[in-house]
């Protein structure tokens, strides 16, 4: 079985790339869907209606939703397995961009919106530069200009990236994205999966349900305002 | 930039909606063509024009296939926008940053790395001349007109993404000068397909596909039969476009108008 793992800004299109793989290697590949969110996604359903293909979401809570998606993962392969699929696509409910959520034996598709503004790609580096491939939704929207900034911006995070830009209601351009699927290597053995980077570091007196604002109500890792540089910098 | 100069675009036929193979052997478009794609709404004109955009290969809705000098173009034609032949302008297509038009023609030449002083000026020069109401360098593009836009990426294409064939899906709504348009492009040896509703271009343009139920119904070459045609669209236009700015100007208009 092989393994993709989408992740992306909310509203990016990170959907809409899904539904149009789908579409597209429904008939050569049986595939499997995991969405994960924090309060209500409906994605699932929505695909498992329109595919008729085994399709299930799980929601995060109070628990961050990447954390939650690394929790579930080996549990969801060895479902998608039960169900007999060759290919387990997981949609992240993307909302850390720190966080990257991609593991080995998969292929990390980064999905975001030509329309978010030429800045994205540096703002969501972490998410870009673990990923195999970037997919620029919303591409009929910008101009010229934008679209060649933007893929500029994109290389600078992570130059080995490969870059697919759509329309992703339309579908143009999605050749490449899966042909980039169909070629990812399958898993080999889910057992020895792992992130491709390690998380931010995220144990806090915030995490455990301390909510006074102010450095001086908290231990472990805190930061003032003044002089803020990164105290902690993960790998 | 250009590794390979392009001399011919051949589109060959896919499927109708309804399955039905389409019934011409081969459309090729070289530099200096201009093809109008007419039909009504949802019979298939977007989805012509975004073949090409994309380079088809038999793998969109429509079934076509694209080809480049006879060939599947090079991989780096379809994917890099920096190299891509092919400029879509669409009435959705903007410019999101909020920049001043001469840092955003500036921010693109950067990125093309084209060292020549004048090229904003002279893009700015050209895109006034495709619309009636004047660009000024240092107005903000979010807030310019879509007759401003559109004219505006009209002569980005032109001048600084120096694209070979501009892909226009109406863009006449949006009130530029449609004759000077295709004028510029014909003579700059750029081709040029319009997706159009309006009778005026579709009579500049030297051939017309019709499109029906996702596929190509005909293709027509006038060869100067629809000059008579042609006369006649472009006094009404004039006529419109004085009454057009007549209005605009907050006049009564009382008097015959125009030729």
């Amino acid at each position: 079985m092989r393994l993709a793992v989408v992740a992306g800004p909310p509203s990016a299109g990170k959907t809409a790339v899904v539904r149009q793989a789908i579409r597209a290697l429904q008939d050569r590949h049986r595939i499997a869907y995991l969405k994960i969110d924090v309060v209500r996604a409906f994605e699932d359903e929505e695909l498992a209606a329109e595919f008729g293909i085994p399709a299930r979401k799980v929601y995060s809570g109070d628990l961050c939703p990447d954390h939650a998606g690394v929790m579930v993962m080996r549990d969801a392969i060895a479902w998608a397995e039960g169900e007999e699929a060759d290919l387990l696509l997981v949609e992240s409910a993307g909302l850390c961009l720190r966080c990257s959520p991609y593991t080995t034996q998969g292929l990390g598709v980064a999905v975001l919106s030509a329309i978010s503004g030429t800045n994205t790609p540096l703002k969501m580096a972490a998410m870009l530069a673990l990923a195999d491939i970037a997919v620029v939704t919303r591409i009929d929207l910008v101009s010229q200009a934008e679209k060649e900034v933007f893929r500029e911006r994109i290389r600078e995070v992570n130059p080995a990236l490969d870059i697919v830009e759509t329309n992703a209601l339309q579908g143009t351009g999605m050749r490449y994205l899966l042909r980039a699927i169909e070629e990812c290597p399958t898993i080999t053995d889910p057992d020895a999966i792992v992130l491709r980077g390690a998380p931010p570091l995220g144990v806090c007196t915030i995490c455990i349900g301390k909510t006074e604002i102010g450095w001086q109500h908290h231990f472990g890792v805190i930061r003032r305002l003044e002089g803020a540089d990164y105290l902690y910098r993960g790998d | 930039m250009n590794p390979q100069p392009i001399h011919e675009i051949a589109v060959l036929p896919g499927r109708s909606r309804s399955g039905e193979p389409e019934r011409f052997e081969e459309i090729t478009i070289r530099p200096g063509d201009t093809i109008s794609i007419v039909g009504p709404t949802g019979s298939g004109k977007s989805a012509f024009i975004n073949d090409i955009e994309v380079f088809a290969r038999n793998d969109t809705a429509t079934g076509r296939t694209v080809l480049v000098n006879g060939a599947y173009p090079p991989e780096e034609f379809i994917r890099d926008p920096a190299h891509k032949p092919v400029a879509l302008i669409t009435q959705n297509t903007r410019c999101l940053a909020d920049l001043t038009v001469a840092e955003f023609l500036a921010m693109h030449v950067r990125s093309r790395k084209i060292d020549d002083e004048g090229i904003v000026g002279r893009t700015i020069d050209l895109a006034n001349e495709f619309t009636g109401e004047a660009i000024r360098p240092d107005a903000r593009m979010t807030a310019l007109s879509g007759g401003q836009t559109r004219s505006l990426l009209v002569a980005d294409a032109v001048m600084v993404a120096a694209a070979p064939v501009l892909l226009l899906d109406e863009v006449e709504n949006a009130g530029i000068f449609k004759e000077r348009v295709i004028e510029v492009l014909r003579a700059g040896g750029k081709a040029v397909i319009f997706v159009t509703h309006d009778p005026l271009v579709s009579l500049l343009s030297a051939r017309r596909i019709v499109m029906r139920d996702g596929a190509v119904e005909r293709v027509i070459e006038p060869d100067g039969r629809e000059n008579g045609a042609l006369r006649e669209a472009l006094r009404l236009d004039g006529i419109l476009r004085q009454m057009r700015e007549e209005i605009r100007a907050g006049n009564l208009i009382t008097e015959p108008v125009g030729a």
